[in-house]
């Protein structure tokens, strides 16, 4: 059985529509990341499938539960963390973890039980009795995880839960978003970084309240962009890319630092003659701008979604 | 039942880690309570007053001797000219100038009327009112005696007829004085504060620091998360009341003549107005700071003028006066003076205790559907 199973869900404001007829479903223990810009309707697809927002048509059945039928009992079975730290800053560790814990109903053995693993995943074993506020942004985000999935829900909803975090605390993270799922709790994440994304089961990127793609990071790449993805590393990138543009072997181009990725229109092989060529003809365009580096290079999925994104526009 | 423990059990626990709060329940109501009782004094002990004497006679010497006799005046300066009593009007040095002509004495003894010019600042017109009362009182007794002397000399004898002498009787505050008028209202300000904006205040910050949107994830209700807020903040109204009372009692000796059941009976009425009201503000409220102003000066203060707690409810215009029938501090205003004052009881203020416990409950009521709207 799924752990979520969304069917046509759509949600309008007024005359505007948030999220538009979108279906899907996420396995048990799945890590599923779930992606697209600000405001193409990752928040509100969320409050729907933590039942605090009810949908304006479809339906979707977290956990076992209709989030538009018996609400309370879908909010009893997950967890919910946001990139908005929501542990009280002005409680200690210990009585943040006594009570989120006891708002889900634990108790006794259970919730000193429960207490000592959140403590142990979120590093602050001996540190129950520091106030909550002093802790650095990396020990406060595991901990709000450790408290998030602290009743053991079947699935835990981690809203960006990474940002402003430094890459190491990111990377902390991550790891224990693993082995959270490998304990079997499904992890449904949604996050900017595309890096964190092909951490991953399974991805869908919505764009303006609809689903445009969904696979695994494999998958995506396989399927959006089996061309040759060529990296350009020169000066001026962005008078060069002006210069990609109307190239008939271009498919799409975008910058990236100080590098170029330049999707061709068709796939070759390192040693095909007409990808010479085309290096070549690239060589000339950029004309006297000094030293041009051009690679073969795997695309990643921020190139999966700049296509897919530009694609659509 | 459990989740809600839980919840007040975090609000005093956040309370006490806030010194801030602490201050605003526990010190705050005692601070103001002082100053108030000190401060909210409209009582005219005494009125300062100077004096240009131009008849210098013996008449006049008398009428300034009684002036000072009466324990109202104080002659803060006699003046050599007319100059100087208007520049101590106009620096606010003396409240009253009094001018008495050179012909004082001599119109007196010809039996004739004299005149003395009598100013008053009237910029605060309450104590002019008050010092022009003293005032004719003194030169009503003066004149008599002056008839009498000058009846006396002439050796006529005449017997007075009966005239009509008041025998004024002031109950519940013999001594006229505003402080005991003005300090049980307090207790009726301070719930305000507490409940009113601290409750708005708390709510909004949990919805500012984001802990509001974790809360509405779990399975707690909207209702325990109301309990979960309100009862802490009217446990500490009631602290503050027992604050209130017991300063009131120990430093200005002020007793409560009533039951004090009754009393915190009606407070607790009083308070589902109030808590309700900082539910409200809640949830127009997007930032502590809305929260606070929104609270101060769109529900406290009015409250506090349309309340009859400084201002006189009969002599506000007939509309304003509909209007401060809205107003839940109107009525614990006249149970508290009741109860702290004259020892009223259930007996004489049902009427007002109904109305409190109806207004609270529809306001309680309206706040909570609000809020809970609000979540979603």
């Amino acid at each position: 059985m799924n752990s979520i199973e969304v069917s046509n869900l759509t949600k309008k404001f007024g005359s505007f529509t948030s999220v538009n007829d979108i279906s899907f479903s996420v396995g048990k223990g799945e890590i599923f990341g779930f992606l697209g810009a600000n405001g193409a309707g990752k928040s509100t697809t969320i409050k729907m499938l933590c039942g605090i927002l009810e949908p304006t048509s479809g339906d979707a059945m977290v956990s076992g539960f209709s989030i538009s039928k018996d609400p309370e009992s879908v909010k009893r079975n997950i967890g919910y963390m946001s990139q908005k730290f929501s542990l009280y800053g002005d409680l200690t560790v210990n009585e943040n973890l006594n009570f989120f814990g006891g708002i889900y109903g634990l108790k006794n053995e259970r919730l000193k039980e429960r207490k000592s693993w959140a403590l142990k995943i979120s590093g602050l074993e001996n540190k129950e009795n520091t106030l909550t506020s002093t802790l650095s942004v990396g020990y406060k985000q595991r901990l709000a995880l450790g408290a998030a999935v602290m009743h053991e829900p079947k699935i835990v909803f981690l809203d960006e839960p990474t940002g402003g975090v430094d890459p190491i605390s990111r990377r902390k993270f991550w790891d224990l978003i693993h082995d959270i799922s490998e304990s079997g709790t499904t992890v449904f994440v949604t996050t900017h970084y595309l890096d964190e994304a092909e951490f991953c089961n399974r991805i869908i990127l919505i764009n303006a309240g609809i689903l445009i793609a969904s696979g695994s990071p494999a998958e995506l790449k396989k399927e959006y962009i089996d061309n040759t993805v060529l990296e350009i590393t020169c000066r001026e990138t962005f008078a060069v890319i002006e210069k990609l543009i109307p190239e008939d072997f271009t498919q799409s181009v975008s910058a990236f630092g100080n590098s170029i990725h330049l999707i061709l229109k068709s796939k070759f092989s390192p040693q095909d003659e007409e990808l010479k060529i085309i290096k070549e003809r690239i060589r000339k365009l950029t004309g006297d701008i000094g030293e041009v580096k051009i690679e073969i290079i795997v695309p990643s999925l921020e190139d999966v979604f700049l296509n897919l994104l530009e694609k659509r526009e | 039942m459990n989740i809600i423990k839980l919840f007040i059990s975090k609000e005093f626990r956040q309370f006490l880690r806030d010194p801030k709060m602490f201050v605003v329940v526990l010190i705050a109501p005692v601070i103001q309570l002082i100053f108030l009782g000190y401060a909210a004094n409209r009582d005219l002990n005494f009125v300062n007053t100077a004096v240009y004497d131009m008849d210098k006679s013996g008449k006049s010497r008398e009428l300034i001797r009684d002036l000072e006799g009466s324990g109202f005046f104080k002659i803060e300066n006699i003046a050599n000219n007319y100059n100087e009593v208007e520049s101590d009007l106009d620096n606010a040095k003396v409240l009253c100038g009094i001018v008495i002509p050179d012909d004082f004495e001599k119109k007196l003894l010809s039996k004739r009327t004299a005149d003395i010019q009598i100013i008053f600042d009237g910029s605060d017109g309450n104590k002019a009112s008050i010092a022009s009362g003293y005032i004719a009182n003194i030169l009503e007794s003066f004149s008599k005696d002056v008839s009498i002397a000058i009846v006396d000399r002439s050796g006529i004898k005449i017997s007075f007829t009966g005239n009509v002498t008041p025998e004024t009787r002031v109950w519940y505050n013999p001594n006229l004085t505003t402080r005991n008028f003005m300090l049980p209202s307090i207790v009726g300000l301070i719930l305000i504060i507490i409940t009113i904006n601290l409750t708005s205040l708390a709510i909004v910050k949990e919805r500012e620091v984001g802990t509001l949107e974790q809360l509405i994830v779990t399975p707690i209700r909207p209702y325990q998360m109301i309990i979960g807020k309100l009862v802490p903040f009217s446990i500490m109204g009631f602290v503050a009341i027992i604050l209130v009372l017991s300063v009131m009692r120990f430093w200005f000796g002020i007793e409560v003549k009533g039951s004090l059941g009754f009393l915190f009976l009606s407070s607790f009425f009083f308070m589902l107005s109030t808590l309700g009201l900082g539910l409200f503000v809640s949830t127009i409220s997007r930032t502590q700071q809305q929260a606070m102003i929104t609270s101060a000066f769109l529900v406290i203060m009015p409250m506090i003028f349309l309340s009859g707690f400084s201002f006189p409810i009969e002599s506000m215009p007939q509309a304003i006066q509909y209007i401060t029938y809205l107003v839940p501090l109107r009525y614990f205003i006249i149970i508290i003076r009741g109860i702290v004052l004259k020892g009223l009881g259930f007996a004489d203020l049902w009427q007002e205790v109904a109305v409190l416990f109806m207004m609270g409950v529809f306001i309680m009521l309206i706040s909570s559907l609000r809020f809970k709207k609000n979540l979603e």
